[in-house]
């Protein structure tokens, strides 16, 4: 019984020991970048220009926002439309669904270096002939790829939960199928396809590994989409491998932190809030 | 009647249209596999698959590519960041589920959540900053070091354990652990020899997840390893990872050389194949 006593002490131990050593470990990271980010924030960084003297972050904050805008316009509407396929259209069992599936999971698994070595072959190397090179679009569509998977999976979650007395609704008033899903299931689906949206943007401006050579590494505002650019994580990549600038490199990681974390936590609200909201309704 | 045959034109192309977009991630995963290959298997037949596999040398400027030493970092560094991740992971996850008073984990949680959205960047620009410096005194080397990689890569991998680990131990019916208290044994003993053998597979998989994710890895292992392209010969000594091969010498590879980055891209895809095969099987197992 002594014996027994001892070990449930040892055990309540390691737990303890265990949260306390993970949550100390994420305040420390959060607390670190945090503090060495804002102290190191400068007006000077966010000048309009980079150049070698001031290296500004704001051409690569601005690549941001582009890299996100059309890597989503690719993504999501593919996503989306996917999602309505396997939920409202697709047989479950027919052998192109179990296929679909497959991928998808596979897809997601897929490390960023791949889906950047793809991206680099497909859509700079081959398509060079094409007037290709790194660009913005040879990046974007990579990232689409990598988003793909996680704005199929949550537009399904989100479909998969509409009830089926909308869709019964809907029908019995007379509305096609193609309107049903328009006018009524959509809709009423939007937060969670949201949450996932929001949960892919997180992704993009988070990811270096698929952007280094499809997107490239210029340190400017590209003219076109045809050009390259560097995005925020790149940005602080490339100040590594190009010898450290501290500097600039802290107050990037926390822009990335900041942006980084709101909109996790705001995809998990909002799929928070569309489950409860299906309980209540 | 022809204003209803053109709403069933419309509704056979947009149907059309949807099948067509869930399509595409199958198109993804063919092209994928294609390029990969297509580039990267003559390769290796050039440079012989033996060599390519088990040669222990990488000096592209000679033509010598052997991509063992990779291959043994990628599985050191996983395993590292395993041996590192695995245990707090579960018993943090233990800890949230049943230990945790319901006002604490309100506040835990979401922190916990944040860690999964740092970008990997930022996790090496972190290791570099704190966990190298760190080794870099208290034991009088370089730093960058596999130590260095498997506590960042430990790190990254804590919330996909927690995550997934938490929600299978809580889908233990309460019945078990009720039933143990019921025969006399204690909280403790009760949620680690009743809940947890029947969370197992759950757990399992949450492992094989975090592994996925620390093999493919890239840019937080490369900015703290030290990417010597050598045999890994301690803990404490740097070594080089497949996917940190491949980022640190596209840039500037064409030929063989570049070929061969592709063959080591390989190399890594098949890793990752089998780990999802693994968890694939393993999932089955849970639903049967």
């Amino acid at each position: 019984m002594k014996a027994a006593k001892r070990q449930s002490v040892f055990l309540r131990c390691l737990v303890y020991i265990s949260a306390g050593l993970t949550i100390t470990t994420v305040v420390g990271i959060l607390i670190y970048i945090l503090i060495k980010g804002v102290s190191h924030l400068s007006w000077d960084l966010f000048a309009f220009k980079y150049t070698s003297e001031n290296v500004s972050l704001f051409p690569a904050l601005v690549n941001t926002v582009t890299m996100t805008v059309v890597s989503l316009l690719i993504a999501a509407p593919m996503g989306i439309f996917s999602g309505i396929y396997l939920v409202e259209y697709a047989n479950r069992d027919s052998k192109a669904v179990k296929l679909i599936r497959l991928t998808t999971e596979t897809l997601s698994g897929i490390p960023s270096i791949v889906f950047g070595l793809f991206g680099y072959l497909l859509f700079v190397s081959s398509a060079s002939g094409f007037g290709w090179g790194y660009s913005m679009l040879a990046g974007a569509f990579s990232l689409a790829i990598m988003i793909l998977p996680v704005i199929m999976r949550s537009t399904e979650e989100a479909l998969k939960s509409v009830p089926d007395t909308y869709r019964e609704g809907s029908f019995g008033l007379g509305a096609g199928k193609l309107r049903t899903v328009f006018k009524i299931v959509l809709p009423a689906a939007m937060p969670g396809i949201l949450a996932g949206i929001i949960l892919s943007i997180g992704r993009i401006v988070g990811e270096t590994a698929v952007l280094i050579y499809t997107s490239g590494t210029v340190a400017h505002i590209p003219k076109n989409l045809m050009g390259s650019g560097r995005t925020l994580s790149v940005h602080l990549y490339a100040l590594w491998s190009e010898g450290m600038n501290t500097e600039s490199a802290y107050a990037t990681a926390v822009i990335l932190v900041v942006t980084v974390s709101l909109l996790n936590a705001l995809s998990a609200y909002l799929a928070k809030k569309f489950t409860k909201g299906n309980l209540n309704g | 009647m022809s204003s209803k045959k053109s709403k069933s034109v419309k509704e056979n192309i947009m149907k059309a249209i949807f099948f067509i977009s869930a399509f595409m991630s199958v198109v993804a995963v063919i092209l994928i596999c294609i390029f990969l290959f297509a580039n990267g298997l003559p390769a290796m037949k050039k440079i012989g698959f033996a060599e390519f596999l088990l040669g222990r040398t990488w000096r592209p400027g000679n033509d010598i590519y052997g991509v063992f030493p990779m291959i043994i970092g990628s599985l050191y560094v996983t395993a590292g960041a395993l041996v590192i991740g695995v245990p707090v992971g579960i018993l943090s996850a233990i800890f949230l589920a049943r230990f945790c008073p319901p006002k604490l984990y309100k506040v835990v949680k979401p922190i916990i959540n944040l860690l999964a959205g740092i970008p990997s960047v930022v996790y090496g620009f972190f290791g570099l900053m704190v966990i190298v410096p760190f080794i870099r005194n208290t034991f009088n080397v370089a730093g960058t070091s596999m130590l260095a990689a498997s506590l960042v890569l430990g790190i990254m991998i804590l919330p996909t354990i927690i995550g997934m680990s938490e929600a299978s131990i809580r889908a233990v019916p309460d019945s078990y652990y009720e039933g143990s208290l019921a025969l006399g044994a204690s909280h403790e003993r009760s949620v680690f020899y009743s809940l947890l053998p029947a969370a197992k597979s759950g757990i399992l998989s949450s492992v094989i997840l975090g592994m996925g994710r620390a093999v493919g890895e890239t840019m937080a292992v490369v900015m703290v390893a030290g990417n010597q392209p050598v045999m890994p010969s301690g803990v404490l000594k740097g070594l080089r990872t497949l996917t940190a091969n491949i980022v640190l010498e596209m840039g500037y590879a064409a030929d063989l050389h570049r070929e061969a980055l592709i063959s080591t891209a390989v190399v890594l895809f098949v890793f990752i194949l089998i780990i999802n095969l693994l968890f694939s099987i393993i999932k089955k197992g849970v639903k049967s």
